[in-house]
């Protein structure tokens, strides 16, 4: 392979990884010495594989913090508590100040929950538990100053179901 | 169930939920749709999954999907081998997005031959499953007329079923994971289409649009994200899937906000009535006038003439052409309808030649 400058053979490669993007650049020893690299000796080929993330990085699927960044959209479930931290700002913005799930869960994982010991529930751990129910009373505070009494009796029934989770959920429907 | 593995599709014309014109507050709701973003644990989301990937998700979603017990036939569409056609077609009957017909991502990853497909309860029309869309799985479900309660019934129903043999990534805090954190949560869009011509005729939109995003609504036009308004179609629909239940963002949407616009629009709809009868009547009738003379016809010209005509029907003003017929017509006159319809695949030009000869022939025995 030529070099970019087309007159020498490229024997330095160098692959940057960057927001997601792969950059390579192959380039002969002149060509490296004046773009700053450090070539090592002489005359033998260099393989530089430089990896530049900008920020965490999901061990499970490769995605970085800048990558999601760039596309809007995550690589797979684990993302979402790698980039925990980043993610919950973005949440609130995007869901009126939602950080925590409230609503439908699968059933299957209902059933499978259903006996385990306490402390960790099918809706979270109690530090899980406390944000929700926050949120939800919050909530309820607001439908009730608006006086929106029906919506305020629906967040109520999430306020029981949030709080009654802890002991194994409510109970599947039949 | 049929497979048809990118054969024919086999339409009921007449059978398109969102054009039957019947049920709750149809004089300015045409249809209620609701769609449950799933993805399956243990494989990485569309953006990061491989072909191989692609294809595994792809066999094992069909695979269930196709053994839901339903009431009605589900056919089974691979998108990546169907025609051109096809995919516009699916896309004009609003049973696939854009972006799945394309198979791209928003991030513009992805291309036409991506392993991707659809199944379609072919009778009805109301349930449409989108396998490898921008999460593996977009239950929709669909219904005439103000009906989201209906809707979210059914989604829930096949939601249920599928995970019955589905591992679905599911957190304890985020709920639901999507590919996009827009989503997470409840996975859930609410969303109703409407027929708005009153406000837009009285310049009252830009309040509606407002409202809408100050209570964290979008407003999208006829074919979703980006698209126009044409034919004065709107969706309003749910951006909140986070901190809120299901059946409270049902609430907020059915029995808070839409009733407001609906009578907001049959408001407009009288006041054009009473203060300006004759020019209302007029518009309706050049409508009408320009749709059964034209000689070429451009789409979103003969939808914004339809849209003209069925404010006509409803209210009164226009007497003999069955507003089912003006809602075929907002169908039929759609590029990949309109081609199926002539046999041949055609240019613009002779497309508005064609779409001006098919209105023509449609309204020909209302002519008064
Ligand atoms: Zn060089
Ligand atoms: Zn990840």
């Amino acid at each position: 392979m030529l070099c970019q400058c087309g007159e020498r053979e490229a024997t330095i490669h160098e692959v940057v990884i960057k927001a997601g993007r792969k950059v390579e650049r192959h380039l002969c020893e002149v060509c490296a010495r004046q773009a700053g690299m450090d070539v090592g000796t002489p005359a033998t080929p260099v393989v530089a594989k430089v990896t530049v993330v900008q920020g965490p990085t999901c061990d499970a699927c490769g995605t970085s913090i800048s990558e999601f960044r760039h596309t809007g959209l995550l690589g797979c479930p684990a993302c979402y508590r790698r980039f925990e931290t980043q993610l919950t700002p973005l949440l609130e913005r995007a869901h009126e100040g939602g950080t925590h799930h409230v609503g439908k869960v699968p059933l299957r994982l209902l059933q499978s929950m259903s006996g385990t010991p306490a402390g960790e529930s099918l809706l979270g751990d109690a530090v899980e538990r406390a944000a929700r129910l926050g949120l939800l009373r919050q909530q309820l505070e607001e439908a009730v100053h608006a006086e929106q009494y029906e919506r305020a009796a629906m967040i109520r029934d999430e306020i029981a179901k949030a709080a009654d989770s802890h002991s194994g959920g409510p109970e599947p429907k039949p | 169930m049929s497979a048809g593995r990118g054969g024919e599709i086999p339409f009921h014309e007449a059978n398109t939920e969102w054009l039957r014109a019947t049920g709750q507050a149809c004089d300015v709701v045409l249809s209620s749709r609701v769609r449950l973003a799933r993805n399956l644990a243990g494989f990485p989301f569309m953006p990061k999954a491989s072909r191989a990937d692609r294809r595994q998700i792809l066999d094992v979603c069909r695979r269930r999907v196709v053994e839901i017990p339903t009431q009605e036939r589900i056919a089974w569409v691979d998108l990546h081998t169907a025609s051109t056609e096809q995919r516009t077609i699916l896309v004009e009957r609003h049973l696939i997005s854009k972006q799945h017909a394309r198979g791209k991502l928003n991030s513009g990853q992805g291309g036409i031959e991506e392993p991707r497909g659809v199944a379609i309860a072919q009778q009805s029309e109301q349930l449409a499953i989108m396998v490898n869309e921008e999460d593996h799985l977009r239950i929709q479900s669909l219904r005439c007329g103000l009906s989201l309660t209906e809707a979210l019934k059914l989604a829930n129903e096949i939601d249920d079923a599928l995970e019955r043999s589905l591992d679905y990534a599911f957190d304890r805090r985020f709920g639901y994971l999507t590919a996009c954190p827009t989503n997470v949560g409840t996975g859930i869009r609410f969303s109703v289409m409407l027929h708005l011509p009153g406000l837009r005729l009285r310049n009252e939109l830009e309040k509606v649009k407002r409202a809408a995003a100050a209570m964290s609504l979008a407003v999208r036009g006829f074919y979703g994200e980006g698209s126009n308004a044409v034919g004065d179609l709107y969706q309003i629909s749910n951006q909140t899937t986070l901190g809120k239940s299901e059946q409270m963002l049902l609430h907020e949407l059915q029995n808070e906000i839409i009733p407001q616009v609906i009578e907001y629009e049959r408001a407009s709809r009288r006041m054009l009535v009473t203060r300006g009868g004759p020019v209302l009547r007029d518009r309706v009738h050049r409508a009408l006038g320009i749709l059964t003379h034209a000689r070429l016809l451009a789409a979103e010209e003969a939808m914004d003439l339809l849209s003209t005509l069925r404010l006509g029907i409803v209210l009164g003003l226009v007497e003999g052409v069955p507003e089912r017929i003006a809602h075929a017509l907002l169908l039929l006159v759609q590029p990949g309808h309109l081609q199926r319809a002539t046999g041949r695949p055609m240019d613009q030009e002779h497309r508005r030649g064609a779409r001006a000869d098919l209105v023509r022939a449609a309204l020909a025995p209302y002519r008064t």
